[in-house]
């Protein structure tokens, strides 16, 4: 009998997880064991004709990583898609964005000027990319770039979710443990649309700190000052991210002594995540007057990309007015 | 009239709390006091139960400006929750601002159970001052708010 078969794919990313997968050690040869690897770009040699020519759903199991940013990354996304089975969202970057969905703070022209203009960049005849270009031998086509980045399940069906940025290796292996388990039918899948691989609460929930239920007067950032490293980093004024992110990483950058920076994404239950991060800084401050709020608030340095940093393509406003515009 | 040559007409929606600024816009509408019918208003028990979850939804769906309103400072029902409100508006105008929506169109208003006509005035005030920043078009088509998150209740 063949094996199922094994796809993975990076789409706009920066390779990390596949790291994370790699770091799974010696539980790759179970991989290995149990799935014919048909398609991983970054692993072996293979190619887009290859997976057009097989059946739709052929491919078991495909770990889809990375945000839409251009026009080849949907194709390949719809592409998988068609081809899987289980289509899984792996890490932050496609189940909500991450870092290159902060791109949708700015719009395509600013993004592009800044890649091609400013002063760090060596172009004095502001030669600027072209999608299409003809060659004698024929004309060459580069993708286009999306005006927004795009998570994966607003441009195909995702049957699994699994965040983190990246997800931690002891969730992925739990993962390959339960997939190989249901393909031999000694386990259950969990139902289409589950988060897969991270925990049903909060960071919080995981993290050995102690909490007071203690209100701020100010605002620090964790780099220029000393912190107490046993009681909880937002009642010491450090804008930690985690009390709406979900937990699944054992509060990892806590413990570690810096703040949650929300990697893990939304906490079940959250909608907008920024909107539940709001509620909770709001909460600390400890002021009723308006001008003394603003003074306490001047110290978030930046707080849509506080609370947006693994956030914006995922949230309920997308991108900027501008990124929008185009 | 023409498409073109209407005014523009802003929707606004606007959260009141149940025992200050709800009865103000009731005895608005008792006292029959005219003011702009832009405003869809949505009853909380408190402006403290304000989520900004739904300020954001708000503006995902297409409203043009947002009012959240609650009793005055010191007046709250609940003691001390419209202060919370105060303070998670500050952050919200803030985070706002920086996704390019204008910070007139997040109002925060104090209103007791008396001031019917304070309610209506400010209501027509926001009404002129959203009709002067323009439509806000939120991009709710295609990568925009999905079918079902709009459907989808936000809970607590």
């Amino acid at each position: 009998m063949s094996k199922p078969k094994f796809a993975m794919y990076w789409a706009a990313s920066c390779g990390g997880c596949e790291i994370a997968v790699l770091n799974i050690h010696e539980k790759i040869l179970e991989v290995d064991a149990a799935f014919e690897v048909v398609f991983w770009p970054v692993a072996m040699d293979a190619k887009y004709k290859d997976v057009e020519a097989m059946q739709d759903g052929e491919i078991t199991l495909c770990l889809f990583n990375g945000g839409m940013r251009n026009d080849e990354n949907e194709h390949i996304a719809k592409l998988l898609r068609r081809k899987s089975k289980i289509m899984v969202a792996f890490g932050s970057c496609a189940c909500e964005g991450c870092i290159p969905g902060l791109a949708n703070f700015s719009s395509i022209t600013d993004l592009v000027d800044t890649a091609f203009t400013t002063i760090t960049t060596d172009n004095p005849d502001n030669i600027r990319p072209v999608t299409s270009y003809a060659m004698p031998e024929g004309t060459i086509i580069i993708p286009t770039l999306n005006p927004m980045l795009k998570t994966l399940d607003q441009v195909v069906d995702v049957d699994y979710y699994m965040p983190g940025c990246p997800p931690e290796s002891h969730q992925i292996a739990a993962v390959v443990d339960l997939v190989i388990a249901a393909l031999n039918g000694k386990a259950e899948l969990p139902p289409k649309g589950a988060t897969i691989g991270a925990g049903n609460s909060t960071v919080c929930d995981e993290c050995p700190r102690k909490r007071n239920v203690k209100t701020i007067k100010e605002f620090r950032r964790i780099q220029f000052t000393t912190t107490d490293p046993e009681l909880c980093l937002l009642e010491q004024g450090i804008p930690c991210n985690g009390v709406a992110t979900r937990s699944g990483c054992n509060a990892r950058c806590p413990s570690a002594g810096a703040q949650c920076i929300g990697c893990y994404g939304p906490a079940e239950g959250v909608v907008d995540y920024a909107a539940r991060l709001i509620s909770a800084f709001a909460s600390v401050i400890d002021s009723d007057n308006p001008e003394e709020i603003d003074k306490i608030l001047d110290g978030l340095v930046d707080p849509a990309g506080q609370f947006y940093r693994f956030n914006l393509a995922g949230s309920l406003l997308r991108a900027s007015k501008s990124a929008q515009k185009g | 009239m023409t498409e073109e040559t209407k005014p523009f007409e802003p929707v606004i929606i606007g959260f009141t709390c149940n025992w200050c600024s709800y009865r103000a816009a009731d005895l608005a509408g008792t006292a029959r006091m005219k003011y702009a019918p832009n405003v869809r208003l949505i009853r909380l028990m408190c402006s403290g139960r304000l989520d900004p979850t739904f300020v954001f939804k708000a503006f995902a769906g297409g409203a043009d400006a947002v009012l959240v309103s609650g009793c005055h400072p010191g007046d709250c029902h609940y003691a001390t929750q419209n202060y919370k409100a105060m303070r998670r508006f500050h952050l919200m105008t803030r985070v706002l601002t920086q996704m390019g929506i204008e910070s007139g169109r997040l109002k925060l208003l104090w209103a007791s159970a008396a001031e019917g006509q304070i309610f209506a005035n400010a209501i027509t005030k926001f009404v002129e001052e959203v009709r002067l920043l323009g439509p806000l078009n939120w991009n709710t088509t295609g990568a925009g708010i999905p079918a079902e998150v709009a459907k989808e209740e936000v809970t607590a």
